[in-house]
């Protein structure tokens, strides 16, 4: 009854009690809009009518930045954009820049660095899951996910000496060797993390609460994935079995077995078990990886100023929340002369208001915890 | 700082048949651009030894095709280290870019850029990454415009051209015809000045906006 | 004699109890709610893999004290267009509900703070109903937008949770015949069960209906802090927020002590008519007295001489409660090897002890709340209403009618009573299966509705 009696307002251009529409301002302080996002909602009752993101709160002009600083110099910036994954942040710059010197990392560093960024993936998940859980009502997964998070952050900090910015990587290959027992470190964790990962899907898979609060919330078919640019997992959710990591693989990818996982509906449920079973591929990925390291050299013949010819390129990866892609322009100096950084948040961002039309105030939060948006990233 | 345009060097690239009008890609241009000396680092041979050449001329079906339907409005067709891209004339942006996404299966409109370059006749460069998930290729289309060029929005064709095309009018003020929703996106609404202008110097910033709406004097 | 001071001599003559009481619960129940959030906070810790509140005292276990007199000096922030009155005025409602309802509760035969009203039951269910006026009110005079939404929320709860909790309430109503607390009590130790066993399925109905009432989680929707930040606090701070929050946790006392007394025996011990289970009376003087123990234990291991004390201190403590509640039993030893003993203390047994069972019920039935929290992700407010609408009303009603078939069974046709309520439990626990289908096949067809495929999930 009260959908029909909905229906026929809004048909008439009112809402449901006559009243006026509540404009309500969720963020850019928010407990759940993870970080400085803000939303406009237009509500009709708890019923969303129209949103408006407004970003640029942690605007820092990275990509202005990095016409000023050489290429080597600009790497640690790039691990400031999506906070969660900075190894992948890494990556994507660090292979860009390769392509355009035209050198390629040898592969002892290629395996490394795919070991890394797997366990960055996962990290970057288990990051995800425990804030979607908490914006969901359950307060537990998130201790448990950090739990298992310090431990991939601590192989980061054993490897590199940091945590959370890690800088890993660098142009040509890599800086560190790694650290003796690292091998040993990435089993254990992965060995482990299969029965942890368990207990999430304990909590949460079968939960009817659960299910109710993400089944049919803030569905994206494919069509609409393409069209609204939307990638990674909100990509693979709704059915398109595509991963960068397969189609145009890089780093040392084109090695390892690995499924992509897909969904169905497309629904946020069905972005939470994509999620999930992309943490157990990146940990089989990461335990194939420790199988055989190839031994040699770690950094490929770059010299100490990088001077790529004149030109350009466009390189993207798979990061943990999309296609990553950077589009570097060398105008024959030290110094970049256009860096642009294709962010999967902010383009993914852009089907929130899409997800969000029709469902209730808190759907909102669901969609937006299950679009997995960090705002560094989304505001660069 | 890299902020003049880009230094003249045409060693490589042997472009067959430059475009007339248009200067259109960045690396191998007419060399009409005049040089104007960068401070510290401008090598006038950047590398010792003779450099393989990364650029050269595309001539494959794929741009027959485009040729064939577009004619002059394909300005040039290259591939930059193994990356194909097409020079596009403004013009026909909407035609080309409808045609890419029915025809030629490019369905994703991946990337949506520019690059300013000041010292030539026209300014900005457009830059549209296209990706076909079908035949999991990747193309480019460069779109020279001028500065106070309005070119067609790319919204209708594929909705993600929405804050791409903000993002792209936020930053180099270009303003795009038929475009829904035409603000700033990443800056403040009363914000002056467009920062990845090569004439907006790093350290610039509109201080009366700051001075107004923080109510600090600017931070540097 | 003056006769004003007649009349103050008379009413406090008569009235003293419930003055010395009112004071008391004042008094007591803020330090027990602040205890009890220290509690949750512990429990939560413990369930996430963490260790809560370590800084303040021992364990944390000043924590409570050092968080009220945080809240006591913050600044009291009134928004600018907030109907002050009203603002101030909704927090006091709020606790004042909580607390007044608590009055009428008894904690034993012996402790019940205000005198045994004859309506009791009715009398607590009804106040502390009215702690929903402080949360509407506060939700509105803020003049905020989470704020109203918050009070929304909170009013379409009441009266869903509401009706489903007091049709509850009948069914145990309709077993004791009496709305007197001290009635229910004994009718359960006539009638030799807790009346959960008798009538479970309004047990389970007044338990969901109880966490909706106390915006607790997974019903927390009033207050979602993903959502709307604080709901109908959002804009409240410092001491009036603390009184909001010492309300809903003196709220949660009040309905764990109705739900303990109305299901779960109130002051009964476990098994009140076996008589060779007599014994049980003084398990609590011998769990405390075994805290006492493990105390001593700990004391050797702390590295600081205060803390050393200060176990020692908590032993003694436990040693002299124990001591006090198995005073009978020790006089009663006494006794056999001639000491005589100088006064009878057999008539603390059943006060004390009941205090100790009726809290440790209350206790557990809180824990639940707690455990439940931890563990449950959030209801979206559609989900709240189909539940209380479309599975718990019609199911309380139903039930109230089965208890009530039962009782006209057992009078009418003379069945065995424990016969009538198991195959009337049957069919209503079937009809509740019956209830979550039909439940499962409307959102099954909302969702086909909506989604554009509806398989599920395979991989």
């Amino acid at each position: 009854m009260g959908d029909t009696l909905q229906e026929e307002a809004i048909k008439n251009g009112g809402t449901l009690l006559g009243a006026d529409e509540l404009v309500l301002n969720m963020g850019p302080q928010h407990p759940s809009t993870h970080g400085v996002l803000r939303v406009k909602l237009k509500l009709d009752g708890e019923r969303v009518r129209g949103t408006e993101c407004v970003i640029g709160y942690l605007h820092r002009g990275v990509e202005k930045i990095a016409e000023s600083r050489s290429y080597q110099q600009f790497a640690p910036y790039v691990d400031r954009m999506d906070y969660v994954a900075a190894v992948s942040n890494g990556l994507g710059y660090c292979e860009a820049v390769e392509k355009l010197l035209n050198v390629e990392a040898p592969p002892r560093a290629r395996v490394i660095r795919t070991i890394l960024t797997e366990l960055q993936r996962i990290a970057s998940h288990l990051v995800w899951l425990g804030t979607h859980a908490m914006d969901i009502g359950a307060i537990s997964p998130i201790f448990y996910c950090f739990r298992e998070r310090e431990e991939i952050l601590k192989i980061f900090e054993k490897y590199c000496g940091a945590r959370l910015t890690t800088h890993a990587f660098r142009i040509g290959g890599l800086q560190y060797e790694a650290y003796d027992g690292f091998e040993k470190d990435v089993e254990r964790f992965c060995l482990d993390f299969e029965r942890r990962i368990q207990e999430y899907v304990d909590l949460l898979t079968g939960n009817s609460i659960w299910m109710g609060r993400t089944r049919n919330v803030g569905v994206l078919n494919t069509a609409d994935c393409i069209a609204l640019g939307a990638s990674g997992p909100v990509l693979r959710a709704s059915g398109l079995k595509w991963d960068l990591r397969k189609a145009q693989p890089y780093a040392a990818y084109d090695q390892y077995k690995f499924e992509i996982p897909v969904g169905t509906n497309g629904d946020t449920y069905d972005r939470y078990m994509v999620r999930i079973e992309e943490m157990r591929q990146s940990r089989l990925i990461c335990l194939q990886a420790i199988e055989k390291i190839p031994e040699g050299a770690i950094l490929g013949k770059v010299g100490k100023v990088l001077k790529p010819q004149p030109g350009e390129i466009y390189h993207s990866i798979e990061a943990p929340k999309g296609i990553l892609g950077y589009y570097i322009v060398s105008d024959g100096t030290t110094q970049p002369y256009r860096v642009r950084i294709r962010p999967p948040s902010f383009v993914n961002l852009q089907a929130f208001d899409k997800m969000v039309r029709g469902h209730l105030v808190a759907d909102v939060v669901a969609i937006i915890g299950t679009l997995d948006i960090v705002l560094g990233e989304v505001d660069r | 700082m890299a902020d003049e345009s880009k230094p003249p060097q045409s060693p490589e690239s042997p472009k067959p048949e430059t475009p007339g009008a248009a200067p259109a890609q960045p690396a191998a241009p007419k060399s009409a651009a005049p040089p104007a000396t960068p401070p510290a680092v401008k090598p006038a041979a950047p590398a010792p030894k003779p450099p393989v050449p990364l650029q050269v001329p595309l001539d494959n079906e794929l741009t027959k095709r485009y040729r064939e339907r577009f004619g002059v409005a394909i300005l040039d067709a290259l591939e930059d280290r193994k990356q194909p891209y097409l020079v596009i004339d403004s013009a026909s942006l909407a035609d080309i870019a409808r045609y890419s996404c029915d025809q030629e299966k490019y369905d994703l409109l991946e990337d949506y850029t520019a690059v300013d370059w000041p010292r030539r006749e026209k300014r900005f460069d457009l830059v549209a990454v296209l990706y076909s998930f079908p035949h999991n290729t990747r193309l480019r289309l460069k779109i020279p415009i001028a500065a106070n060029e309005r070119p067609t929005s790319l919204v209708e064709i594929w909705p993600t051209a929405n804050w791409l095309e903000r993002e792209i009018f936020d930053m180099f003020g270009i303003e795009f015809a038929g475009h829904p929703d035409m603000k700033r996106i990443l800056l403040p609404d009363g914000w002056q000045g467009h920062p990845l202008r090569k004439d907006y110097d790093i350290l610039q910033q509109d201080a009366a906006w700051v001075r107004e709406n923080l109510g600090i004097e600017s931070g540097q | 004699m003056n006769p004003t001071l007649h009349a103050i001599l008379i009413f406090l003559q008569t009235w003293w109890v419930e003055l010395v009481s009112g004071v008391v619960i004042v008094a007591v129940v803020p330090l027990v709610a602040g205890y009890l959030v220290l509690m949750e906070r512990k429990l939560m810790a413990d369930m996430q893999a963490r260790l809560g509140p370590m800084r303040v005292g021992p364990h944390g276990l000043l924590q409570p004290i050092a968080d009220a007199f945080k809240l006591l000096i913050k600044e009291d922030i009134i928004p600018a267009d907030a109907d002050k009155l009203i603002f101030w005025l909704a927090p006091v409602i709020s606790m004042v509900a909580a607390l007044t309802a608590m009055g009428a509760i008894a904690f034993g035969p012996a402790f019940q703070v205000a005198r045994d009203i004859n309506v009791g039951i009715l009398f607590v269910v009804g106040v502390s109903s009215l702690g929903f006026l402080g949360i509407i009110l506060g939700g509105w005079a803020s003049n905020s937008h989470y704020s109203i939404i918050g009070a929304i929320r909170s009013t379409a709860q009441l009266v869903s949770y509401e009706t489903a909790g007091g049709l509850a309430i009948v069914s145990a109503l309709l077993l004791s015949g009496t709305l007197s607390i001290r009635g229910i009590v004994d009718a359960q130790q006539k009638s030799g069960a807790w009346f959960i066993f008798l009538a479970p399925v309004a047990f389970f109905t007044y338990l969901v209906a109880s966490i909706a009432e106390t915006n607790r989680a997974p019903f927390d929707l009033p207050e979602a802090e993903s959502e709307l930040v604080a709901g109908y606090m959002t804009e409240y701070s410092g001491f009036r927020w603390a009184l909001y929050f010492l309300g809903e946790y003196a709220n949660m006392i009040v309905v764990g002590s109705v739900a303990t007394t109305l299901f779960l025996g109130g002051w009964l011990r476990p098994f009140p008519n076996v008589h060779w289970l007599n014994w049980i009376e003084y398990l609590p003087a011998f769990f405390i007295a075994i805290v006492g123990v493990y105390c001593i234990y700990r004391a050797g291991k702390q590295p600081v001489a205060i803390q050393v004390a200060f176990m020692w201190a908590v032993a003694l403590a436990c040693f002299a409660i124990a001591a006090v509640l198995a005073a009978p039993w020790i006089l009663h030893v006494l006794h056999k090897f001639g000491v005589a003993a100088p006064l009878n203390l057999d008539f603390t047994v059943p006060g004390l002890n009941g205090a100790f069972w009726f809290l440790l019920k209350v206790s557990v039935y809180i824990y639940v709340f707690m455990w439940l929290r931890f563990t449950l992700p959030r209801y979206r407010f559609d989900q709240l209403m189909h539940l209380g609408w479309y599975i718990l009303i019609p199911l309380a009603i139903v039930n109230v009618l089965a208890v009530g078939v039962a009782l006209l069974l057992e009078s009418a046709l003379g069945w065995n009573r424990w016969l009538a309520m198991v195959v009337t439990t049957i069919i209503t626990m079937a009809f509740a299966l019956f209830l979550v289908h039909l439940h499962d096949k409307r959102t099954a067809a909302a969702s086909s509705a909506a989604a554009v495929t509806t398989d599920s999930y395979a991989g």
